[in-house]
């Protein structure tokens, strides 16, 4: 019992903390220089958080105050090109309002590491857990990943700053979880040693990034204007190819942080008992996690079912999915907490999965899901009730036939009179 | 790694072959007139009042393209080859001494 203490002591503490606290101890360990901020529900307290390190000068960074998000991130633009390590959160309305800085951001690849807690957007206000904000924003040329646990949102922002400001990535990074259901509950998160974070991140360099650095003593002018037969299509082409070349980047990081901290987070995507699954639901989120609940008691019973979690969607984990393709599976479940109204199915990844899925002459079977719009409950039973739609359409060929199938989608929990 | 420099205009500004030389974005440093000489976008010429001019240089810190030369002690002097005339100037001037003039052809 003793020694146990003395290793919890030494190499880590365990705190038992909040989803937003997770994310302002990691962004503390990380050691930012700038923090800017303004307060959006179920974000708040992650900025908060901040303020209080940098006051009880637990954090030595400059904290700014601002009147809007768009602000925020302004802000974030000007001190990340300085080469300081720059932070912020927000969620729902506030992200959207910030969505014009995004672009500046990635467009000027600057290294800006920003936490999500997502919520419904409005009208009708909805604070609670769903992806719809980040999810409308999701090709502004940041990377974007979920966390699923605690644990993984304060490792996350430890990861995030390692990939963002690798010099062939240089790109900005969202890490996402649950308005509330991550946001506002507590578990315990391992912290730590400070050294030990600071040999695993240390700070970005004395001089700037190598591409664009603000010093007064070499003025430079950013951003003007290219003339169409300039190279503007070109730099676009380099967003993109640097986006889709960080996975290397990403696969590194996570090894790095396996051997400095002992916890595995398996890549972009997380398998979970697919490797002879006939039937696999593809979700993203903490609702991913339950969902293993779900498959343990199917494969208690001999279904042949399996759970895959997206950790990333940009850049989209293109070869983890096609081998998914290729693995025999049968059906494919889809699951979307957010929506793209008008498009194929109705929700954003559902309809990028079913273009991959497209693009070979495949005969697996899809069934897109939406789920959990505005924190609408779902329950493991309620997973389990889908595993069953998706077995049946395996065995039977049969699509779901109660009217929460709608023009191809089931909308789980649709009230239908029934 | 740059190519033959543009030389379209005054400006040296290097032209890529391939997507692979590129930097992460495009920079400038500072030079003159980057994109001509845009004093020949003016309608109006800002003129100061020498005598009246009070040499504060508060016109030479509001000018947009600095194109106001000033020296601590002096009145300050226009570049009109780059000026384009917005009247920033003429706003922010305190002693209200500097006019605008119509340029006719
Ligand atoms: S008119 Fe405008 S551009 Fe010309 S000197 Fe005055 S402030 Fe500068
Ligand atoms: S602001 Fe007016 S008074 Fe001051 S230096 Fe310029 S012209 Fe002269």
């Amino acid at each position: 019992m003793s020694k146990m203490k003395k290793t919890q002591t030494d190499k880590e503490k365990t705190i038992i903390m909040s989803g937003n606290y997770a994310a302002a101890w990691g962004a503390k360990c990380a050691r930012v220089k700038v923090v800017s901020a303004y307060p959006i529900t179920p974000q708040t307290t992650v900025v908060e958080k901040m303020a209080e390190f940098v006051d009880t000068k637990e954090l030595d960074a400059n904290y700014i105050k601002v009147e809007s998000e768009h602000s925020v991130m302004s802000s974030l633009v000007g001190s990340s090109m300085t080469g300081a390590r720059s932070f912020t959160a927000t969620s729902g309305q506030g992200l959207l309002y910030m969505t014009e800085m995004l672009h500046w951001v990635s467009s000027s690849r600057l290294p800006i590491v920003t936490t999500i807690a997502s919520r419904g957007i409005a009208p009708p206000w909805n604070i609670w857990a769903e992806y719809t904000d980040i999810l409308s924003i999701r090709d502004c040329g940041w990377i974007i990943q979920f966390a699923s646990t605690h644990q993984e949102i304060f490792d996350s922002v430890l990861m995030s700053y390692k990939i963002a400001e690798n010099e062939d990535v240089m790109l900005p990074y969202f890490i996402v979880y649950g308005g509330f259901t991550q946001s506002h509950t507590s578990k315990p998160v391992r912290i730590p040693r400070q050294t030990d974070v600071d040999n695993f991140l240390p700070a970005p360099p004395e001089k700037g990034w190598s591409h664009l650095n603000l010093d007064p003593e070499n003025p430079i002018t950013h951003g003007n204007l290219l003339m169409p037969q300039q190279e503007y299509l070109d730099f676009r082409f380099l967003i993109h190819d640097s986006m889709m070349k960080s996975k290397k980047t990403i696969h590194r990081t996570i090894k790095e942080f396996k051997k400095s901290f002992g916890r595995d987070y398996k890549g972009l995507v997380e398998k979970y008992r697919c490797d002879d699954a006939d039937v696999v639901m593809i979700s993203y989120g903490a609702l991913a996690e339950q969902n293993k609940n779900a498959v343990d008691t199917l494969r208690e019973k001999g279904r042949k079912v399996g759970s895959f979690k997206l950790r990333y969607i940009r850049p989209f984990p293109t070869e983890e999915l096609m081998e998914l393709f290729d693995s025999g599976v049968k059906v494919i479940g889809v699951a979307d907490q957010g929506t793209a109204f008008g498009s194929p199915t109705g929700g954003p990844i559902s309809t990028e999965v079913m273009s991959l899925l497209g693009s070979g002459k495949r005969k697996i079977k899809v069934l897109p899901i939406i789920w959990g719009l505005g924190g609408r409950n779902v329950t493991v039973d309620e997973q389990i009730n889908l595993y069953k739609h998706l077995l049946r359409l395996k065995n039977k060929n049969e699509y779901p036939v109660d009217d929460a199938f709608q023009q191809g989608t089931y909308w789980l929990g649709l009230k239908t009179g029934a | 790694m740059k190519k033959d420099d543009n030389k379209s205009s005054n400006i040296t500004c290097p032209i890529y072959k391939s997507w692979r030389e590129l930097p992460h974005i495009p920079v400038s440093k500072g030079q003159k007139g980057s994109i001509g000489e845009t004093g020949d976008w003016r309608t109006f010429r800002p003129e100061i009042d020498k005598k009246k001019c009070n040499k504060c240089g508060i016109c030479y810190v509001y000018c947009p393209d600095g194109v106001i030369v000033f020296k601590e002690g002096s009145v300050p002097e226009i570049d009109y080859t780059y000026c384009k005339g917005c009247g920033i100037c003429k706003v922010k001037c305190p002693k209200k001494v500097i006019e605008m003039i119509q340029e006719r052809e």
